[in-house]
C-alpha cells in the first residue's frame, strides 16, 4: 500500500469513527450505581453537550472520560471508554498522558494561586513542549489570545490569577487547558458561577474552539446547550435517556422524559 | 406544594410580641455573658504572663551586667617567663600580688586572704586565657579587667545589705588608743544616739528571746517536780528492798535535774534583766557586736567601725587607715549604718570597705557581662555562663529539625495524598496520634534503651539528643502537615490532575506550597516544644556538667532547659539570678525562633 493511500484510509477511518466512545459503562460510588448502561459517542469536531436534572450523573460521565474519577477511592468505573479506538481503561494506559490529550475545564474557576503567566505555562512546562523560553512565551500568548483574554491581561502577566474577576477566571481555565493542546476539550458547567455577560463571552469562544477540538460541555442550561451544541444528550436518573442532534432534541424529543425536562416540568 | 398549618397568632406578631421580645433580650444576655467571659479569661492570661515575665526579668537582668576590677597586673616578662611557658606562669600570684598591691597596708595571713577573695578565683584563668591569647600584653603597662568575686558584685548591686549614709559638718575628735588600730570617736553632741537605741533595741529583743528559752525551762521544771511527787508516794508505798532501792536512785536523779534546771532558769533571767537594765540605761554605752547594725565612720581618709558606743563617743577598730589620728576633724565627716548585720551576711564589713574605696578609685566599674555569654558551665556562679548551653541547644535542635522535618512531611503527605484508605493506614493514623501524647520522658528511656544501650552511640552528645527530641517531635509535624495538608482544597489537585499533572506533580508543585505554612507553624510548635524539652535529654545523659563549649554533633554537652534545672539547684544567691537570666535566653531563644517562622510563614504565603 502506498502511503498516500494509507494516508487517505487514515483520514476516512478518522472521519467515520467517533472522536470518544462509550459502551455499557456503569459508575458505581461504593454500593450506589450511579451510572447505568451509557452509550454515547463523542462526535469529532463538534460540541456535545449533556444535560440533565441535578444528579442525574452527567458529571460522573464527563469525570470518566479523562479518568478524574481515578482520585476518589470508593468510585469503580465499568465498561468499554476509547478514545480514537484505545481502550482509556486499559491498564497499558497512561492516565497522565490520557489527562494531556483530554483536557478538563471545571464548574468553579480554579485557577493555581500564581501568576497568569504561570497558571499558563504550567501545562506546556510539564510536558515538555517547548523548548525555549521564547517559544513558551508564544504558546501563552496564544493560548491567552484564543481563550479571549489577552487584551485583558497582556499587561499584567505577573499578577496572581486569583486576582482575576470569576469570568476572567474560567477564562484563564480554559487557556490553561487548551496551552496543553488537547484533542478533547472536558467542561463541566463552565458558566454556573458566571454572570450573562461572562456567559456569553465564554459560549462565543467554545464556538471558535469546536473548530481545533472536540468539546463536551455539562450544561444545566438549555439554552446554553442549544446555542453552543450540535449534539446533545439528556440524562436521568444515571440512565441516558435520549442523544441526538441538538436540534432534533430541542425541536423534536422521541421521548416522555424529555419533553418533559426542556419545557421544565422536571428537573 | 404544602399547606401551612392554622397560625396561632397573626404572623405580623411573630416577631413583635412580648415573649419574641424576651427571647431576643435573652440572646443578647447570653452574647454579652459570653464576651464577657472570654474578656476576663484573656485578662487572667495575660496578668499571669505579665508576671511570669517580671518576676523572671526582674531576677535575671543584674546577672547581665558584672562587675570587673581592673588591676596593675605585673605583667613583665621575668614574671611570666618566656613565650612558651606564659601557660604555666604563676598567674594565682600575679593576682594575689595586684589585689595586695592597693592596700599595701594590710598585713596579716587572714587579712590578706580576706582581700585575695575579693577578686573572682576564676580571674587567674581568665588572665592567662588574655594572654595566651594576645602574648603581645606581654610586658606591656596597663590596666587588665578581671571579675570580682560573686559576693563583691552582689555587694555592688546592693543585694548584701541595704545601707543609710548621715553626713555631719559638726566637729569630732579622733583619737588612737592602743596599738593604733584602735581608735576613740567624741562628738560634741549626742550623733550617735539613734544607733545606741538600735543595739537597744536588740538588747530587749534578746532579753525577750532569753525570757522565752527561761519559759520553756519553767515548763520541764514543773514535770520534773511532778515526777518527783510521784516517786515519792510510790517510795512510801513501796514493799520489797529492790523496789526502793530503784525508786530512791532516780528520785536522786530527778532532784539534781530539778537543781540544774533551777540554775539555768536563773541564769537566763538574770541574763535577761541585765539586758533590760542595759537596754534602759540613760547613760551607759554598750558594746556592739556582729548581731547589730554595723555602724561606720568615714572620717580623715579613714573608716572606723565600732565596737562600742555611746551617745556622743564610739571606740572602734580602722578598717582603712586614718590619715592623721589626734586631730579634731571638723567638718565632711560621715556616718554610715548597715541595716544587716555583719553575721547575717556572706560579706564582711572589711571586705565592703576594700571594695568601697576600689570602686572610689575608679577600679572598679559594672560592665556587660560577657562571661555570661561566652562561657560554658562552671562551680563558680561569675564564670559561669549560658554559651555553652545555647550552642548545645543548638546544635541538638539542628540533629532535630533535620531529622523530623522532611522525615514528618514526607510521612504526612504519603499518608494524606498517597496512602489508600484500608485498616492498615487507619491504624497508622492512630498511632501516630497517640503517639503525640506519649510523655516526653518515655522518649528518653528509649534513647537511653535504644541509641546508648543497642547502638551505643556516644552519652551526653548533642546528635543522640536530637535524635530522642526528633522521634519525639515527628508526630506532631505529621499531624500538623496532614492537617494543612488535608486544607488545600480539592479544585487544586483537580486543576493539576486535569491538565495531566502526575500525582507527585500535583502535590509538590500545587499543594505543598499551599500547605507549607501551616506545615511550618506545626514544625515551629513541635521545634519549641523540643527547645524547653529536660526529662528525655536527662536520660541519656546531657545533665551532666560540661565546662567547655561543644564543637561539633558528638562533644558532650547540656541544653539551656537543662542548665536552668541544674543552676536552679545551686544554693548561692549569684547563681539564682543567673537561672533568671538563663530563662531570659531560652525566651529570647524562642522568640527568635517564633520570628523566623512569621518570617518564612509571611514569605511563603506572599507567593500566592
Amino acid at each position: 500500500m502506498s502511503v498516500a493511500v494509507e494516508m487517505a484510509q487514515t483520514a476516512a477511518d478518522v472521519a467515520d469513527v467517533p472522536k470518544m466512545r462509550g459502551r455499557d459503562v456503569n459508575v458505581f460510588y461504593g454500593d450506589k450505581q450511579a451510572l447505568f448502561d451509557i452509550d454515547l459517542d463523542i462526535e469529532r469536531n463538534r460540541v456535545t453537550s449533556l444535560i440533565g436534572p441535578s444528579g442525574c450523573g452527567k458529571s460522573t460521565f464527563i469525570r470518566c472520560l479523562n479518568r478524574m474519577n481515578d482520585t476518589i477511592d470508593i468510585c469503580r468505573v465499568t465498561g468499554d471508554i476509547r478514545l480514537d479506538e484505545q481502550d482509556i481503561y486499559d491498564p497499558g494506559i497512561d492516565v497522565v498522558e490520557l489527562r494531556a490529550r483530554v483536557g478538563m475545564v471545571f464548574q468553579k474557576p480554579n485557577p493555581f494561586p500564581k501568576s497568569i503567566y504561570e497558571n499558563v505555562a504550567y501545562g506546556p512546562r510539564i510536558h515538555g513542549m517547548t523548548r525555549s523560553k521564547a517559544e513558551l512565551d508564544e504558546l501563552v500568548t496564544s493560548s491567552l489570545r484564543r481563550a479571549g483574554l489577552w487584551d485583558e491581561v497582556h499587561d499584567r502577566l505577573d499578577q496572581p490569577g486569583t486576582g482575576l474577576s470569576g469570568g476572567q477566571q474560567q477564562r484563564l481555565c480554559i487557556a490553561r487547558a487548551i496551552a496543553t493542546s488537547p484533542e478533547v476539550l472536558l467542561m463541566d458547567e463552565p458558566c454556573s458561577a458566571l454572570d450573562p455577560i461572562a456567559t456569553a463571552t465564554i459560549e462565543e469562544l467554545i464556538d471558535e474552539l469546536r473548530e481545533n477540538f472536540t468539546i463536551v460541555i455539562v450544561t444545566h442550561s438549555m439554552q446554553q446547550a442549544a446555542r453552543v451544541s450540535q449534539k446533545t444528550a439528556f440524562f436521568h436518573l444515571g440512565r441516558l435517556i435520549e442523544e441526538g442532534p441538538t436540534e432534533r432534541i430541542f425541536t423534536n424529543p422521541q421521548n416522555e422524559k424529555t419533553q418533559d425536562y426542556i419545557t421544565g416540568r422536571i428537573g | 406544594m404544602t399547606e401551612i398549618a392554622a397560625d396561632p397568632m397573626p404572623q405580623s406578631a411573630i416577631h413583635t410580641s412580648e415573649s419574641a421580645r424576651a427571647r431576643l433580650a435573652a440572646r443578647y444576655r447570653t452574647e454579652r455573658v459570653f464576651r464577657f467571659l472570654g474578656q476576663a479569661a484573656i485578662g487572667v492570661s495575660v496578668a499571669f504572663l505579665a508576671l511570669l515575665l517580671t518576676t523572671v526579668v526582674i531576677q535575671g537582668v543584674p546577672a547581665f551586667t558584672y562587675n570587673f576590677a581592673s588591676l596593675d597586673f605585673d605583667l613583665s616578662s621575668e614574671r611570666l617567663g618566656g613565650p612558651d611557658e606564659i601557660s604555666k606562669a604563676d598567674f594565682d600570684g600575679i593576682v594575689r600580688d595586684a589585689i595586695r598591691g592597693e592596700f599595701p597596708q594590710v598585713t596579716g595571713r587572714t587579712p590578706r586572704r580576706l582581700l585575695g577573695g575579693l577578686i573572682s578565683s576564676g580571674a587567674p584563668v581568665l588572665l592567662r586565657e588574655r594572654l595566651v591569647g594576645d602574648p603581645s600584653l606581654v610586658g606591656s603597662s596597663g590596666r587588665v579587667s578581671v571579675p570580682v568575686s560573686d559576693f563583691a558584685d552582689l555587694y555592688l548591686k546592693g543585694q548584701i545589705t541595704g545601707s543609710e549614709y548621715r553626713d555631719f559638718t559638726s566637729p569630732i575628735v579622733l583619737e588612737a588608743s592602743g596599738d593604733g588600730s584602735t581608735y576613740t570617736v567624741t562628738a560634741d553632741q549626742a550623733v550617735f544616739g539613734d544607733v545606741l537605741e538600735l543595739v537597744k533595741q536588740r538588747l530587749l529583743a534578746d532579753a525577750a528571746a532569753l525570757r522565752q528559752r527561761a519559759e520553756g525551762q519553767a515548763r520541764s521544771q514543773a514535770r520534773i517536780q511532778s515526777d518527783i511527787v510521784g516517786f515519792e508516794s510510790r517510795l512510801s508505798a513501796a514493799e520489797d528492798a529492790a523496789e526502793s532501792a530503784g525508786l530512791t536512785a532516780r528520785l536522786e536523779q530527778a532532784r539534781a535535774n530539778l537543781d540544774s534546771v533551777t540554775a539555768e532558769i536563773a541564769r537566763l533571767e538574770a541574763d535577761a534583766a541585765d539586758r533590760e537594765a542595759r537596754a534602759g540605761s540613760a547613760v551607759s554605752g554598750e558594746p556592739m557586736t556582729d548581731e547589730d547594725p554595723s555602724l561606720l565612720i568615714y572620717a580623715a581618709d579613714g573608716v572606723i567601725r565600732a565596737t562600742h558606743i555611746t551617745a556622743t563617743t564610739v571606740e572602734g577598730e580602722a578598717m582603712l587607715p586614718v590619715a592623721d589620728p589626734g586631730s579634731l576633724v571638723g567638718n565632711g565627716w560621715r556616718l554610715r549604718i548597715l541595716d544587716v548585720p555583719e553575721s547575717n551576711r556572706k560579706f564582711s564589713d572589711q571586705e565592703i570597705v576594700w571594695t568601697d574605696t576600689l570602686v572610689d578609685r575608679g577600679e572598679v566599674a559594672s560592665a556587660f557581662n560577657w562571661i555570661f555569654f561566652s562561657k560554658g558551665a562552671s562551680r563558680e556562679p561569675e564564670m559561669a555562663g549560658v554559651w555553652g548551653a545555647v550552642v548545645g541547644s543548638t546544635l541538638t535542635l539542628v540533629v532535630t529539625l533535620a531529622l523530623s522535618f522532611p522525615l514528618g512531611v514526607a510521612a504526612a503527605i504519603y499518608l494524606q495524598e498517597f496512602a489508600p484508605k484500608n485498616r492498615i493506614t487507619t491504624l497508622i493514623e492512630v498511632n501516630i496520634n497517640n503517639l503525640a501524647a506519649v510523655p516526653s520522658i518515655v522518649f528518653g528511656l528509649l534513647g537511653l534503651a535504644v541509641f546508648l544501650n543497642f547502638f551505643e552511640f556516644d552519652r551526653s552528645a548533642p546528635y543522640v539528643g536530637g535524635m530522642v527530641l526528633g522521634l519525639m517531635t515527628l508526630p506532631t509535624i505529621i499531624i500538623a502537615s496532614r492537617v494543612s495538608l488535608g486544607a488545600v482544597p480539592p479544585s487544586i489537585r483537580e486543576a493539576a490532575l486535569g491538565i495531566g499533572a502526575s500525582r507527585l506533580q500535583t502535590v509538590v508543585h500545587h499543594v505543598l506550597p499551599l500547605a507549607l505554612p501551616g506545615i511550618l507553624t506545626g514544625t515551629i510548635i513541635g521545634m519549641a516544644r523540643a527547645l524547653g524539652e529536660t526529662a528525655p535529654l536527662l536520660m541519656i545523659g546531657m545533665v551532666a556538667f560540661i565546662v567547655d563549649i561543644p564543637g561539633s554533633f558528638s562533644d558532650p554537652a547540656t541544653v539551656l532547659p537543662v542548665q536552668i534545672f541544674m543552676w536552679a539547684d545551686f544554693p548561692e544567691a549569684a547563681f539564682q539570678h543567673r537561672t533568671s537570666a538563663a530563662i531570659i535566653v531560652l525566651l529570647g531563644f524562642l522568640i527568635v525562633m517564633n520570628a523566623l517562622a512569621v518570617i518564612m510563614r509571611w514569605r511563603f504565603e506572599r507567593r500566592w
